[in-house]
């Protein structure tokens, strides 16, 4: 009997564990939804419990945001800056990491590792001079800006990842292809690309949901609203002073995150052993 | 396997021709990639440490050398050496407390039970989403009159209706809501990590501890911590890093304030460099990250050398 108490008492505490975490953990998004669609009234009321909806619920806050703000706009920009971004980093990272995984000998570890240490530089140490920069080329107040700084942050850690992809394709497949008359070029496009399906399609999440990531660069090199990133219009743009924009705020900031969050969740263990350099198998 | 040991070896002629080959297409490869990452990492980085030494300014881009007097005022203002303090200070708690929730929240999220998807799910959560629309959240949790968190202290009868705490506008309660904000968004990180480490420990070794008499603390301090340091290892540099050299997170709740008491260098940098214009001494209070790097960098280069032999 006393065993059966302890072990139920063990296994409650365990629950209250998790629970405390998760609360912890995914309240804020909680609030974001419960304050989304909640009127006026109800938001700014001290008086009612504000955990849930003392009135009924409302969508007035997302029509406002589509109809009279750039929200619209913003997650367009913040497409195609992602997607452009995406195209460069899949150009230039694809060939350099099966270069890195094919080179013999020391060399190719230390580009490879150097490459990924560029990773660890962080926007804090380069806005100032990338400022600029970029208005030496003519680009501030352009979304351009962006699609030139962010491959430097998406470049280092997507080569860093298909060289360890790379190297689990076996050598023969390539030599096979070359021996029967292919180009080293023609064998990368015809045998290798095709096998790498599943490290490509991961690089393109990682690419995006990293430009999706991103607020210091935006914050320095856009200042014009309508060419915003979503990440920086809604933070920067919807908070308006002593008026009261909570209900769209948190609506911008709900929609603009739940597509990040999930193509995170579905590609986190490939990212975790990216981090770790394949340690963990 | 029998099917690719069965294979003959390739012929030395090709085998040369290939390599000759590869010569050639190898460089070309990865030619773009270190051309993008020299010309708009390595070359702004100089950029950097010249603008630092110089007297440019917005208003005044005449590039003029000055030699380290942009430092000296630097190191003279009473602002820079609360900055700094303030950046160690939030560096190291946030780090604290991410990694202690990390361990933890590992720890429980490696046992089986139900609903174990979706608890992992939502705790990942706040690393996922992008970080300035996840502090616009807790601003708003944090706002002055309509704050859920002082709703719910008043609630509990912890904190008095007319002296509730103004969680971003008290100088002591600013820091703690900073810290606060950034180790929620680091300990996700945390736990994947750990739960990647605890999975790398090879069950064996664990049973066997087991039957000669290693207790929970045991197990856990001399087994698996050994086994799973490098990756802790990783996992703490990264972690460093993106506190250390934070500006989003501190810049959206308080921009620095009230009176620079959350003012880390990153948003100090960003006051003076972009704000004020005086690019010059942005520069170089940007340089102050930079040892800092360095040795993170080193760490990062030992362990995984370390790694691969």
């Amino acid at each position: 009997m006393l065993r059966l108490a302890k072990k139920l008492g063990g296994e409650g505490a365990f629950y209250a564990a998790v629970i405390t975490l998760v609360v912890f953990a995914a309240f804020p998004f909680y609030w974001m939804l419960i304050t989304t669609f909640k009127a006026d009234g109800d938001l700014y009321d001290l008086k009612s419990i504000p955990y849930w909806f003392n009135s009924a619920p409302t969508l007035e806050h997302i029509k406002y945001l589509f109809t009279d703000t750039l929200f619209v706009q913003w997650l367009m920009n913040s497409a195609l800056v992602g997607l452009c971004v995406v195209a460069i980093t899949l150009i230039v990272a694809l060939p350099a990491g099966y270069s890195l995984a094919r080179m013999p000998g020391r060399s190719a570890e230390t580009l490879g590792i150097g490459i990924f240490l560029t990773y660890l530089v962080p926007p804090t140490l380069l806005f100032l001079p990338l400022s600029r920069v970029v208005t030496l080329l003519g680009l501030q107040d352009s979304l351009w800006s962006l699609i030139v700084i962010y491959p430097t942050f998406t470049i280092p850690f997507c080569t860093w990842l298909l060289m360890g992809f790379f190297k689990s394709v076996p050598r023969e497949i390539e030599e096979a292809a070359i021996v029967d008359g292919c180009t080293v070029m023609g064998a990368f496009v015809k045998t290798v690309l095709p096998l790498s399906v599943p490290a490509i399609l991961t690089v393109v999440i990682f690419a995006f949901t990293l430009t999706m990531q991103e607020f210091v660069y935006a914050l320095t090199f856009i200042s014009s609203s309508e060419d915003k990133p979503v990440t920086l219009g809604v933070a920067t743009d919807l908070i308006r002073g002593d008026i009261f924009y909570w209900g769209e705020l948190m609506g911008a900031a709900l929609i603009a995150s739940v597509p990040v969050a999930i193509a995170y969740n579905l590609f986190l263990d490939r990212f975790i052993s990216g981090i770790t350099g394949g340690a963990v198998k | 396997m029998t099917a690719i040991t069965a294979t003959p070896r390739p012929v030395p002629a090709w085998s040369r021709y290939f390599l000759d080959r590869s010569e050639i297409v190898g460089p070309l490869f990865i030619a773009p990639a270190i051309l993008y990452v020299v010309l708009l990492v390595g070359l702004p980085f100089l950029l950097a440490l010249y603008y630092s030494v110089s007297a440019y300014t917005i208003f005044n881009p005449s590039l003029a050398f000055v030699g380290l007097k942009n430092f000296r005022d630097i190191v003279a203002s009473e602002i820079f050496r609360r900055t700094l303090i303030n950046t160690l200070v939030f560096t190291i708690s946030a780090q604290i407390i991410g990694l202690l929730l990390g361990k933890i929240g590992a720890m429980l999220l490696m046992q089986e039970f139900h609903g174990r998807g979706i608890a992992r799910a939502l705790v990942v959560l706040p690393w996922a989403v992008p970080v300035s629309l996840a502090t616009v959240a807790w601003l708003w949790m944090f706002d002055s009159l309509y704050s859920v968190i002082n709703w719910t202290l008043i609630a509990l009868g912890l904190v008095d209706a007319a002296n509730r705490p103004q969680w971003l506008g008290q100088e002591d309660l600013a820091m703690i809501a900073v810290v606060v904000v950034h180790a929620w968004r680091l300990f996700p990180f945390g736990v994947v990590i750990f739960l990647a480490g605890f999975t790398s420990v090879p069950k064996d070794v664990l049973d066997a501890a087991t039957i000669d008499g290693a207790g929970f603390w045991r197990r856990n301090y001399q087994i698996i911590l050994p086994i799973i340091a490098p990756i802790v290892l990783i996992a703490l540099i990264f972690g460093t890093v993106f506190t250390f050299t934070d500006l989003s997170v501190v810049y959206l709740l308080t921009k620095g304030g009230p009176i620079n008491s959350t003012q880390v260098l990153g948003t100090y940098a960003f006051q003076v460099g972009i704000l004020s214009g005086d690019v010059a001494h942005g520069a170089a209070i940007c340089l102050f990250l930079f040892p800092f790097l360095l040795i993170a960098v080193i760490l990062l280069l030992r362990s995984l050398r370390r790694r691969e032999i």
